[in-house]
């Protein structure tokens, strides 16, 4: 133990007065932890995948609904139609882009981002409908950069994916038993900044747009 | 302003010359209300607000009274994910750490904004070991090319104009081929990212700042609206992360809570863009993140506030209200306040962390209208703790002698209420007549600091006490 690690702990007991804590009181830390308190939850009637739709839009987000996943392509082709967008799209590996059959014309590849890229399709952990939220995990079906490097960002994610709050997406990393993954991207909208005349710019420098293809269809 | 030589302990002649400022007045008027709307609007829509601020300020009240547990927890969850832990007390600890792990290899660093690093005074330790050192936040890099501070800690350039900004940029970027003057928004933002995109794809090292720690996890969250502390931080091969101690929270559910709070605080958004949760370095199987994670832990005085009267300025999110509804800082902006934190809650924290006697006019500058406490998510008693440090400066004789010896006059006339009424009643009586016709004086003994540069209203002949008794007859 370093010192000056030694010193800081030393000096916050002496502030709060108290030596270290008893194993009583750290037992009890430690459950609060491992059972965690349930935060007070924003009320909402709607259904999840409108709600989520629906604060997706108030931020800039954009949404496509399809029926089945064989409807992506076709949704995402439109997309790119509509802001006469290239077809060479950058990929994660994601389970839910699996089994998908995309355009020949299509340049596709799979890998992380690179400067360059700018149209990237990723999968999703999770969509949040509190706040029209996109969780996604770092691993080696999804790569980071994805999320940040390219200008158009667009997610395919099921419509049983969408959880209601915030505290049921950490329930459901814990039910799953992962591990935190290195990053945890929770994602509310395209890049943006208010830094010059608080005037909001999208785009600073992340994607300047960020679109959702929300499949109906269940697992 | 002269920023070079600013100081907490110069406050009074810099809010002096930054009233005279028309760029910074031009663009503070500019944010204001942006500000002050947006949070209205948000804090209005969601019928559990009060709740949940009840809620966050139990969450860190418990963070603090455990703050060692929870400490040593999230540095074991750290280490557990593959990450490393290091402590600081003092700023120069902390840059020698940053130091040690940025090595004499690495060339370029990317920043993303921390206000520890501020305290840090980290860029220019980094800039003399030679290192190239870039703010990626799009106001932070606006103020590293004017070689200014943050003014505020949400909006570090808030106090620039868009005109400043353009010749900013226009001074800046010849050097990489971009010539022309641009003066609307989406060009200069659109310009930064261009200059910037290429920074991030070649830098060594990326520091970001921690809005929480998360004890469960060992995770250290970032919410921002531009992306960049994502790309400082999974392009470089080494992750560092400055943070103070008390940013520590116990689990992810209590960090949900707290957002709750925080961007609707801060900008009015439900969630801003991205928030983002790293564990430790890269996993094996990852193609991209860091190879290394750090996390440097700075006190710089913060243990000591522990357990003082002033202890509830440890439960600050950081968000900004404070400052946006403030009169004072709406005024004079963040430099006048001489040190890196401004407005209501800098006034509480700066005496706390460089001292009172360095900072004596900051608890001063307030006129306890109390609007910080009332919009402050965390439920900070921003003007009590203000009146707190403002009786421990009296009790340390550092009030100046003037205000003493007015002290002492007033105490001795209100402990004689007969003598004070009567002289009340005269001194109102006169001053009504001075006045005359138009009410006000544009002149009064002992009141310069007053009528240089405004009228004093006069008593319209009677005393409050005196109309009181009127009114209740």
């Amino acid at each position: 133990m370093s010192e000056t690690r030694r010193q800081i702990i030393d000096n916050i007991r002496a502030s709060l007065g108290r030596g270290p804590l008893p194993d009583g009181v750290v037992t009890q830390l430690r459950a609060r932890i491992s059972e965690p308190e349930q935060g007070i939850r924003p009320r909402f009637d709607q259904d999840l995948a409108e709600r989520f739709g629906e604060k997706l839009q108030s931020v800039a987000g954009t949404l496509t609904r399809v029926a089945t996943l064989n409807d992506v392509p076709s949704a995402i082709q439109q997309y790119l139609d509509q802001h006469q967008l290239s077809k060479n799209i950058v990929m994660s590996t994601h389970a839910v882009l699996d089994g998908i059959e995309w355009p020949e014309d299509w340049e596709i590849e799979q890998r992380p981002a690179r400067g360059e890229d700018t149209i990237s399709v990723t999968g999703a952990y999770a969509g949040v409908a509190e706040t029209g939220t996109v969780a996604i995990l770092s691993g080696t079906e999804s790569p980071s950069t994805l999320n940040f490097l390219p200008d158009d960002h667009i997610v395919v994610i099921r419509m049983d994916q969408i959880v209601s709050h915030f505290e049921d997406l950490w329930w459901l990393l814990q039910k799953q038993d992962l591990d935190m993954p290195r990053t945890v991207n929770l994602i509310t909208g395209p890049s943006r900044t208010a830094d010059v005349e608080q005037t909001i710019q999208l785009g600073a420098h992340g994607p300047r747009r960020f679109h959702v293809v929300l499949v109906e269809q269940r697992e | 302003m002269n920023l070079e030589n600013r100081s907490a302990a110069r406050f009074k002649q810099q809010a002096a010359s930054a009233l005279k400022d028309n760029n910074l007045k031009t663009a503070l008027a500019k944010a204001k209300d942006g500000f002050v709307l947006k949070r209205l609007h948000a804090v209005e829509d969601l019928d559990e607000f009060e709740a949940i601020r009840a809620e966050a300020r139990k969450i860190k009240d418990h963070a603090l009274s455990h703050l060692d547990f929870y400490l040593e927890e999230f540095e074991r969850k750290v280490k557990e994910n593959g990450g490393h832990v290091h402590w600081a007390q003092t700023p120069e600890q902390a840059c020698a750490l940053v130091m040690d792990i940025v090595g004499t290899e690495a060339k370029q660093v990317l920043k993303g904004k921390s206000m520890v690093s501020e305290e840090m005074g980290l860029n220019a330790a980094l800039e003399a070991k030679g290192h190239t050192v870039v703010e990626t936040d799009l106001g932070e890099y606006i103020i590293q090319l004017a070689h200014e501070p943050p003014s505020h800690i949400i909006a570090p350039a808030v106090h620039k104009t868009r005109d400043q900004i353009s010749d900013l940029f226009h001074g800046e970027h010849p050097k990489y081929g971009l010539n022309e003057r641009l003066t609307e928004v989406p060009d200069l933002v659109n310009e930064a990212r261009q200059v910037l995109r290429e920074k991030f794809l070649n830098s060594d090292v990326g520091i970001t700042g921690a809005n929480f720690l998360i004890a469960e996890t060992g995770s250290t969250v970032i919410v921002t609206n531009e992306g960049n502390g994502d790309l400082s931080q999974i392009l470089p091969k080494v992750h560092i992360v400055t943070a103070s101690i008390e940013k520590v929270v116990p689990t992810l559910n209590d960090t949900a809570t707290l957002l709750r709070l925080l961007g609707r605080s801060a900008t009015g958004q439900e969630m801003s863009s991205y928030t983002t949760f790293s564990t430790g370095p890269k996993r094996a199987n990852d193609h991209d993140g860091p190879e290394e994670f750090h996390v440097v832990l700075l006190d710089n005085g913060r243990s000591k506030v522990l357990g003082s009267e002033f202890q509830d300025i440890l439960r600050c999110i950081k968000c900004g209200a404070c400052l946006n509804h403030c009169p004072v800082y709406g005024a004079i902006g963040g430099h006048a306040y001489g040190w890196v934190y401004s407005g209501p809650m800098g006034s509480v924290l700066t005496p706390l962390i460089i001292g009172l006697e360095n900072s004596y006019d900051l608890p001063n500058a307030c006129s306890l209208n109390g609007r910080c406490a009332k919009v402050c998510p965390m439920s900070i008693p921003l003007p009590d703790l203000l009146r707190q440090h403002r009786f421990k400066a009296f009790q340390r004789g550092l009030t100046d002698s003037r205000t003493k010896l007015g002290l002492k006059a007033w105490a001795y006339l209100v402990t004689r209420p007969k003598l004070y009424s009567g002289l009340t009643s005269l001194a109102a009586k006169a001053l009504a007549l001075l006045g005359g016709s138009r009410g006000v004086l544009r002149k009064a003994p002992l009141a310069s600091g007053w009528t240089s540069v405004r009228d004093l209203p006069v008593p319209q002949g009677q005393t409050f006490q005196q109309q009181w008794k009127k009114a209740s007859e």
